[in-house]
């Protein structure tokens, strides 16, 4: 749309491949009008042009944003990856074609239809992954703690460094049940692995008897004289509820298994990574 | 095992909208003060019982690794004496910290005419430590918890927050000194069951963010679960709106540099009901309006109606770029909603606003307030508040 070309670009729907298609718009002179990942449908009037991931191509186009714009906006681009806004693609390659023009300046242009829908972007990234900190319920099924949450936005990363360090003796689990990834901790270590389906094994007393004495909590709190459900829902949308133990009614206890189909991306600061296609993860069940 | 996060998390809300973050829990129920307000007074007949240490850091503890809660919330009934409760509660922080290796948020009540030295020992267990002043009077304190005074309140509060104070200077001299109450001492205040006006209760808040330093006052509207002749009658209503007026002001004083003395005064002693703290402040003094956006200070922007901490900072730093008009204000989420009436873009109103008496005064007020007939609200509501004229040639006259 930037020069009314009709152009579409499609990448294999990792973050190094968005770097490359700014590279590449860069080097052709060229603006697409849509960037479409691989889960994206083709229509017949596309006319798209498939953009090979280079790493090294990748990495000069991030590692040129800190030192052009600032490190402010690499973070900025970063987060709005993870973010489920629809052509999340498109604002960050325009977001990024503005940032190289006009340097940091970019980050306070806040008026700016780009920068404003960008940031509106991660501001609800990130404000979902708060309240997941506090709204995700883990269940203990023998050594491990497991959660299951159904985010719009893909918070695991941005879990993943709070609650690796809440629980740094414990083994946990969250899997994402929107985006099919689970975020594994043990030994001091955390991966994100793709999972395709979870089943939980039964309760046993101990993990039932918390359950029902934190329902019970939870309902004692409430002053009745007070009750203002509009309030409650505003502040913990019901989207949240399905997964969350006080407004469970202990329907979703099944065996479990997970099926895992490859590592897909490392935590930043975890050094080790495997990928293993076929290990079939197994939860100590009780 | 845990951590804490600094801003606070939320893991719950309860049916009455409140945030559940902390395992809040009595070690006791067994009480020896008769505090007239109270359900767990000594005289009153009702069912007790009591944690041991070991019961309580064990649900805590279980109640944590599954992301229920962020900490725990320790108050307790006085069982026995003082002393002996709070050496029951310090029995039951070391073991959470000590034991169970415990680093999540604890929340203490300091015991009202508990030792010093049992106090610091608390103190040196939690995160926060709080005293509960109650009722914001010497006077109503007598008639109401009369085993409570204002000495015993304020003492263990002077001692917290000189503790904290000489704590912050150890640490920069000893790296390793241990941390007294590092996330400082709150208080709550129970609004209603007394005669005291907002007015008293406001400058009393004031007094103890300044004087004491404290992080939070609270504000509970009195709920009635006793009944008794010095008390409101048992089917009052909680003064819901008073306390979220008091919350309201307590932001201003906190966060947007008003003092206690601007909000209210001995002729004005307690808050409209119909219109914020805030709005209300800005229709008493409308010589200081319309702010225009392009030049106005910091601090001023935070004194319009509608115009936050956050909107203030993002047109602070929009308008770095170039002047800004009402479009790109609601492109930075700035919420015109009442902001209109008090603002300026370049010199210009609003454009197509019309300020006229019935709409302006609708829109300025709370939406709870908002009936059909304004003739109606005469009848409801004998508190006085600004008149619809008032409004109408405050508006009129300066824009």
């Amino acid at each position: 749309m930037l020069d009314g070309t009709d152009l579409v670009y499609s990448y294999d729907g990792t973050f190094e491949g968005l770097m490359c298609c700014v590279f590449e718009s860069y080097e052709c002179k060229e603006s697409p009008c849509l960037i479409r990942p691989p889960s994206v449908q083709q229509t017949i009037f596309d006319t798209s042009k498939w953009i090979e991931t280079d790493s090294q191509k990748a990495d000069r186009v991030y590692n040129s944003i800190p030192v052009k714009i600032s490190s402010e906006a690499q973070e900025l681009v970063k987060l709005g990856f993870l973010t489920c806004e629809e052509n999340k693609e498109l604002l960050i390659l325009r977001f990024l074609r503005l940032g190289f023009k006009v340097g940091g300046k970019v980050m306070t242009m806040l008026t700016d239809e780009v920068v404003c829908s960008l940031q509106k972007a991660v501001r609800h990234l990130t404000s979902e992954s708060h309240k997941f900190k506090g709204f995700i319920r883990f269940s203990v099924f023998g050594e491990a703690l497991v959660a299951v949450i159904e985010p719009k936005n893909y918070v695991l990363p941005l879990l993943s460094a709070h609650f690796c360090d809440r629980y740094k003796v414990e083994k946990f689990m969250i899997y994402d049940k929107t985006h099919s990834v689970a975020l594994i901790y043990q030994s001091n270590r955390a991966e994100l692995i793709e999972v395709e389906g979870l089943t939980l094994p039964n309760v046993d007393s101990t993990e039932a008897k918390y359950r029902l004495l934190w329902k019970q909590f939870y309902n004692t709190i409430a002053i009745e004289g007070r009750t203002n459900p509009r309030c409650r829902m505003t502040l913990m949308p019901k989207r949240y509820w399905n997964q969350m133990t006080e407004f469970d009614n202990m329907s979703d206890l099944f065996q479990i298994q997970v099926q895992v189909a490859e590592t897909k991306q490392a935590i930043p600061n975890d050094i080790n990574k495997t990928a293993d296609k076929t290990t079939r993860y197994q939860i100590q069940g009780s | 095992m845990g951590n804490a996060a600094k801003a606070g998390i939320c893991h719950s809300f309860s049916a009455d909208g409140r945030c559940i973050s902390l395992l809040k829990v009595l070690m006791t129920n067994v009480c020896v003060f008769d505090c007239k307000y109270c359900i767990n007074r000594e005289s009153n007949d009702t069912p007790r019982a009591a944690f041991t240490p070991q019961e309580l850091a064990e649900l805590t503890i279980n109640f944590y690794r599954r992301n229920y809660i962020e900490g725990l919330f320790l108050s307790s009934g006085v069982i026995k004496n003082p002393n002996y409760t709070a050496e029951q509660m310090i029995k039951a922080l070391e073991l959470l910290r000590n034991v169970y290796h415990f680093n999540g948020y604890i929340h203490v009540k300091a015991i009202p005419g508990a030792d010093s030295e049992l106090i610091t020992r608390l103190g040196l267990l939690a995160d926060r430590m709080s005293i509960n002043i109650e009722l914001p009077s010497q006077e109503s304190l007598r008639l109401l918890a009369p085993s409570k005074s204002k000495e015993s309140i304020l003492r263990p509060m002077g001692l917290i927050s000189t503790k904290i104070q000489e704590n912050r200077t150890d640490l920069v001299k000893y790296r390793h000194a241990s941390r007294f109450v590092p996330a400082g001492q709150s208080t709550q205040l129970i609004v209603g069951a007394t005669p005291d006006t907002d007015h008293k209760i406001l400058t009393l808040t004031e007094g103890l963010y300044k004087k004491y330093g404290l992080k939070r006052v609270f504000f509970s509207a009195y709920m009635p679960v006793a009944e008794n002749s010095l008390l409101p009658a048992i089917d009052t209503k909680p003064p819901l709106i008073r306390e979220h007026r008091l919350y309201q002001a307590d932001w201003l004083l906190r966060f947007y540099g008003f003092e206690a003395k601007e909000l209210l005064d001995e002729q004005n002693p307690n808050f409209n009901l119909q219109v914020d703290p805030k709005c209300n402040w800005a229709l008493n003094n409308m010589d200081k309006f319309p702010v225009e956006i392009n030049r106005a200070s910091h601090e001023m922007l935070l004194r319009v109606p509608g115009i936050g901490v956050i909107s203030a900072q993002r047109i602070i730093t929009a308008r770095r770029n170039g002047t800004l008009d009402f479009t790109s204000l609601k492109k930075l989420g700035v919420v015109l909603k009442r902001a209109q009436y008090f603002i300026t873009c370049q010199g210009k109103i609003m454009e197509g606003l019309k300020i006229t008496s019935d709409s302006t005064i609708r829109t300025l007020m709370s939406d709870q307030y908002k009936l059909p007939s304004y003739q109606e609200q005469l009848r409801l509501f004998d508190e006085p508040f600004i008149s619809r004229e008032e409004v109408q040639q405050c508006l009129t006259a300066q824009i």
